[in-house]
């Protein structure tokens, strides 16, 4: 019964939240879902979006799995996570289909990459199964907000240097064919590095983010 | 009763499975009319922006009454088959057929006085389906707009052709040469050069999305000459 009396934002609670944002980050510390921060890194808004709909689905099947978690027969629970994984993600893309169609558009080939996000199977494996909704719950906003800071950190630095755009806004100038017509940056020569968007930078940039975070939080370098 | 034991383990599954099962086939259900409704709103607001008219989604209907006049879906020589409705064509399954047994769907559109034809694209992407919608002008000739959209092409790079700086560039180009033979409007790696009629310039990084739009308006298009040479 300890665990009811313990206060809903207890320090033990509010690490729950924190410790993936820095010491535990899924991205940069413990190297999950590098597969989607490669794949949609590219511009800011399919990142951001994909940010979100982690959010909800890691929240959700978190809090679903910890309320049956006495429930799961232990050798199929696996399946019956994936089972969980899978009906959300379909669940929120029929809904964004029919009421946000514009969202459910850009999110299109990256719905399928949340059922196979091992961030998701590795939060409900490792936590949801041996702890209470509440609890999962604080656990799945902190992980999906860890992941979603170095995604929409990694696709920040693509679109502003790969394409000069943040948004979709050109806020380095304007690149037209001649140097004559460019404004900004552009009209000094600049060129944008195409190289940039193409998967390679996603892992040297998310390799640039984990030395610097090392580099600022000693305790996290490896013996 | 014993989680392990085999008998629970079955009743789990197949509790669990139908009780998903059904939740899904609600949500579908009830979801089906509004999201066909999306699409259809969606074709028509693509066919509108490629004679130059942007409207917004929820009022495409209404504006698309107006302007197009005429749907038809037309034989392979170019006459029209009455008896197949040309926006109801699904252009994914259309075009894996023989050549001589699709109907291919034309729009006649009249917004002021000037007379276009709007030629549905369909086509396939480096990754995934890739379309879109290009009008002539009435000498059937000259593009009035083109508009394109892709299922998977990548971000930031083939991805672009539905951006508007990429169709707006095949705007007054044309699909004939001199002497009248077909020779489309083709998409170049490293710029078309200034002043080229028949080209328009490929997407840096996007070569094989752009070489795919390229080889989708020429093969489209070419199976409309029959009915554009009779009218």
């Amino acid at each position: 019964m300890a665990e009811e009396r313990e206060a809903l934002f207890s320090a033990n609670n509010r690490k729950l939240l924190s410790d993936p944002l820095n010491d535990n980050n899924p991205i940069s510390v413990q190297v999950l879902g590098i597969c989607s921060a490669l794949a949609i890194t590219v511009q800011l808004k399919p990142a951001v979006v994909m940010s979100l709909a982690v959010v909800f689905v890691l929240v959700a099947s978190n809090v679903i799995v910890s309320l049956i978690r006495n429930l799961i027969p232990n050798r199929i629970r696996i399946i019956v996570q994936l089972l969980i994984v899978a009906s959300l993600v379909i669940l929120v893309d029929q809904v964004l289909k029919a009421y946000a169609y514009d969202v459910s558009k850009e999110l299109s080939v990256f719905v399928g990459l949340i059922i196979t996000n091992c961030i998701v199977m590795g939060r409900l494996e490792a936590f949801a199964l041996g702890n209470g909704p509440w609890k999962a719950f604080l656990d799945g906003i902190g992980n999906a907000t860890g992941y979603a800071a170095i995604l929409i950190l990694v696709a920040f630095f693509r679109e502003l240097l790969g394409s000069g755009k943040l948004f979709g806004f050109e806020v380095l100038g304007h690149k037209a064919r001649t140097l004559a017509d460019s404004t900004g940056l552009y009209a000094l020569g600049y060129e944008n590095n195409g190289f940039m968007l193409l998967s390679p930078m996603a892992l040297i940039t998310v390799g640039i983010i984990i030395w610097i975070q090392r580099s600022k939080n000693r305790k996290l370098i490896e013996k | 009763m014993d989680r392990n034991s085999n008998s629970y383990t079955f009743l789990f599954a197949i509790i669990m499975v139908v009780v998903i099962a059904s939740l899904l086939a609600y949500t579908s259900t009830t979801l089906k009319p509004l999201q066909d409704n999306n699409v259809k709103n969606e074709t028509m607001q693509n066919i509108l922006s490629s004679i130059g008219e942007n409207v917004d989604r929820d009022g495409a209907e209404v504006v698309f009454n107006k302007y197009i006049k005429q749907q038809l879906a037309l034989k392979s020589d170019g006459t029209v088959d009455p008896s197949v409705d040309a926006f109801t064509i699904n252009m994914k399954n259309e075009i894996k057929k023989p050549a001589d047994q699709q109907r291919y769907p034309l729009y006649v559109a009249e917004k002021d006085g000037q007379t276009y034809y709007i030629v549905p694209l369909w086509g396939n992407g480096l990754w995934d389906a890739i379309w879109g919608y290009v009008a002539l002008e009435s000498d059937e000739n000259t593009i009035k707009g083109a508009k394109f959209d892709h299922k998977g092409e990548t971000p930031g790079l083939g991805a672009e052709i539905k951006e508007s700086w990429f169709g707006a560039q095949y705007n007054g180009k044309q699909i004939l040469d001199a002497d009248g033979d077909f020779v489309s409007v083709t998409a170049i790696k490293g710029g078309a050069p200034q002043g080229d009629i028949h080209g328009v310039d490929g997407i840096s990084g996007g070569t094989i999305t752009s070489d795919a739009v390229s080889a989708m308006i020429s093969e489209r298009l070419a199976h409309y000459l029959p009915y554009f040479k009779n009218n």
